[in-house]
C-alpha cells in the first residue's frame, strides 16, 4: 500500500441479488487519521464496514485493510484490527477483569500479556474499584471506556468503532473522544461509523454515503465551507435529502 | 396544568432511579426531559403514564391522578416506549386497527390526527411490523400512539437510533401535533434536540438539574465560552489543560471549548501559550454557548 495509507478501497462493490448496497465506492485512509463513515439507515455503511472487517465478502472491486487483502486475507484482517460497537460490547455476566481475560485470550495474547495489559488498563482508567465487580451493573459509559480499551488490548493497526457513544452523558462522551483522541496521536488509525452528526465534527476527515455511494468526502471544515453550511447536520441533511 | 409532578421519587433496590422530582408541564406545550442514558428519563415516564408507582411523591395527568384515576389517564394519554413495543408480526394496518379497536374507536374516526404521518407509511400499509426501517417503525408507533387522540402524548427516546434525516422529520412533526393541541412530554439524551422544545428540564442520576426555556438556561451560563483550535488535537487539549488559569476544556467537534477562571481573561495571553508549546495553526475565537455546556456545568 501507499506511503502512511491502512486502508485503501477501490470500486467496492456488494450485491444482495438485484440489488447493490454498496456501489463502487473508493477511499483511502492515512495511519493515525480518525476517519468517520456515515450516511442514513440503509445507505451501506454497514454493509461496506462488514467487507473491510473480512466478515463479508465484495462482489467485486479491491480493498487492503491494515496491509491484507479483504478477499485473499480476511483472517489476517481480523487480527490485526479491534472492533467495538454498542449492540455488542462486553459481557455483562462476566466482571471486568474477566471480560479483560476472555478478549485477549480471543486475540491470541499470552497468559503473561494479558496480565500486563490488564494491569495497564486498570491503572490508566482508574479501575481498581471496579474490576471484579459484574460488567452488567456498571454505567454505560465506563462500558463504553472499557470496551474501548479492550479493542485496543491487541494493539491493532486499526479499531472500528460502530456508533460507539449513543446515549452517554456529555462529559462521559467526551473523555471517550479524549481517548480516541490519544489512541490516534499514538499511531491507531480509527474508523467510525455513527449517524450523530456532532459525533461526524470530531472526525479528522468524514465520508457521506448515499444510496450505495460515496457522495463526499473531505474534512468537516472544507464540507462545510463547500455545502455553506454551520454545521455537519446541515451539510447531511443537504445531501442525504438531495 | 397538563401534567403536574410533585417530589415524586422511585428506588430499585439499592439504585435511586428518581430523586424528589417536580415539575409542571402546561397545556399544549412542548416539555423536553432531557438526560444521559441512567438519568430516570424512563421511570419517570413509566410512573406519569399509570405502569409503576411511585415510593414517594404524587402526580397528575391530564387532571387526573396516577394512582386513583389510572383508568382515565390510560384513556387520555399515547406512550410511546423508548424500545419498538408494536406487535412485529401484525401488518402495519392490522397494529393500527388494533390499537384503535382497544381504545374503542376506528382508523376512520380520528384518520386526520394521524394523516400526516400515516400517508407516508400507508404505501407499505401490508408488510409486517417486524420488516420495516427504523424510521417507518417510529412512524407507525407514533400513529398507533395517536389513535385514540390523546390529550397528553409521552414519548420516550423516538429518535434514538434514527438518522438525522428521519430525526429532522420527527421533530417537524412534533411541532405539528403541538398546534392540534396536544400536549407532548418527549425525552432526548441528546443536547440539539433540547433547543427543539418550549421547555426543558435538564436531569441526571434522577435529579433534576434546572428547568426553563432552553434560551433562558443558555443565558445563564456563567462564562465566556472560547473555540480553540489547533492541528494536533490530543496535544492542544493536553496544553490547555495544563494552562493554570483554565477552568474547563472539553473537544466539541473541530473545536475545544474553553473556560477561564479570570473574568478579565485575555485570549491573546492563551494564544502566546499555546505557541509557546509548539502548537501550530491556533485560533481562538469567541463562541456561542449551547445546551450542551450548561448541562456539563450543572453536571460538574
Amino acid at each position: 500500500m501507499k506511503n502512511n495509507n491502512v486502508i485503501e478501497v477501490e470500486n467496492l462493490t456488494k450485491k444482495f441479488g438485484d440489488f447493490t448496497a454498496v456501489n463502487s465506492i473508493s477511499f483511502e485512509v492515512k495511519k493515525g487519521e480518525i476517519f468517520g463513515f456515515l450516511g442514513a439507515n440503509g445507505a451501506g455503511k454497514t454493509t461496506a464496514m462488514k467487507m473491510l472487517i473480512g466478515i463479508s465478502k465484495p462482489t467485486s472491486g479491491k480493498a487492503q485493510v491494515a496491509g491484507f487483502d479483504v478477499f485473499t486475507h480476511p483472517e489476517d484482517i481480523k487480527k490485526n484490527i479491534g472492533y467495538m460497537s454498542q449492540k455488542f460490547a462486553l459481557y455483562d455476566d462476566l466482571t471486568v477483569k474477566e471480560n479483560i481475560t476472555f478478549f485477549g485470550g480471543i486475540y491470541g495474547l499470552s497468559r503473561a500479556k494479558i496480565k500486563e495489559k490488564r494491569n495497564e488498563l486498570v491503572e490508566e482508567l482508574g479501575l481498581e474499584d471496579i474490576v471484579n465487580e459484574l460488567v452488567g451493573s456498571l454505567p454505560l459509559g465506563w462500558k463504553q471506556k472499557i470496551s474501548f480499551s479492550i479493542a485496543l488490548l491487541h494493539s491493532p493497526t486499526i479499531v472500528f468503532l460502530d456508533e460507539p457513544t449513543g446515549g452517554v452523558d456529555p462529559i462521559t462522551r467526551r473523555q471517550f473522544w479524549e481517548m480516541i483522541y490519544k489512541s490516534a496521536n499514538s499511531g491507531t488509525t480509527i474508523f467510525v461509523t455513527t449517524h450523530y452528526m456532532d459525533e461526524a465534527e470530531y472526525c479528522d476527515r468524514v465520508s457521506i454515503m448515499v444510496d450505495g455511494k460515496i457522495e463526499a468526502l473531505d474534512t468537516p471544515k472544507k464540507l462545510k465551507e463547500q455545502y455553506k453550511a454551520d454545521n455537519m447536520n446541515e451539510v447531511f441533511l443537504k445531501l442525504a435529502r438531495g | 396544568m397538563s401534567i403536574s409532578v410533585q417530589h415524586i421519587s422511585k428506588s430499585f433496590k439499592k439504585v435511586t432511579a428518581v430523586n424528589d422530582v417536580s415539575f409542571e408541564v402546561k397545556e399544549g406545550e412542548l416539555f423536553g426531559l432531557n438526560g444521559p442514558d441512567g438519568a430516570g428519563k424512563t421511570t419517570i415516564f413509566r410512573m406519569l403514564t399509570t405502569l409503576l408507582f411511585a415510593d414517594k411523591g404524587t402526580a397528575t395527568v391530564a387532571g387526573f391522578d396516577v394512582v386513583d384515576d389510572y383508568k382515565e389517564i390510560r384513556n387520555n394519554v399515547g406512550y410511546m416506549p423508548g424500545k419498538f413495543s408494536l406487535y412485529q408480526d401484525l401488518t402495519v394496518e392490522e397494529n393500527l386497527d388494533f390499537f384503535a379497536t382497544i381504545f374503542g374507536t376506528t382508523i376512520e374516526e380520528n384518520y386526520e390526527l394521524i394523516k400526516d404521518i400515516y400517508v407516508q407509511i400507508e404505501p407499505f400499509k401490508k408488510r409486517r411490523a417486524g420488516a420495516l426501517s427504523g424510521g417507518m417503525k417510529q412512524k407507525l408507533a407514533l400513529s398507533c400512539a395517536l389513535i385514540h387522540k390523546p390529550k397528553v402524548l409521552f414519548l420516550d427516546e423516538p429518535t434514538t437510533g434514527v438518522d438525522p434525516v428521519s430525526r429532522k422529520e420527527f421533530w417537524e412533526m412534533l411541532k405539528r401535533l403541538q398546534q392540534k393541541g396536544i400536549t407532548i412530554l418527549v425525552s432526548t439524551p441528546y443536547m440539539d434536540e433540547a433547543e427543539l422544545c418550549d421547555r426543558i428540564a435538564l436531569i441526571q442520576h434522577g435529579k433534576i438539574l434546572q428547568i426553563d426555556t432552553p434560551q433562558e438556561i443558555i443565558k445563564h451560563y456563567p462564562k465566556k465560552i472560547y473555540d480553540v483550535r489547533a492541528d494536533n488535537m490530543y496535544r492542544l487539549i493536553e496544553s490547555l489543560k495544563s494552562f493554570e488559569h483554565h477552568y474547563s476544556v472539553y473537544p466539541f467537534g473541530e473545536f475545544v471549548h474553553y473556560t477561564d477562571k479570570r473574568d478579565d481573561f485575555n485570549p491573546q495571553e492563551l494564544q502566546q501559550y499555546l505557541a509557546a508549546n509548539d502548537h501550530q495553526n491556533i485560533k481562538i475565537e469567541i463562541t456561542k454557548t449551547t445546551i450542551e455546556d450548561t448541562f456539563m456545568e450543572l453536571a460538574k
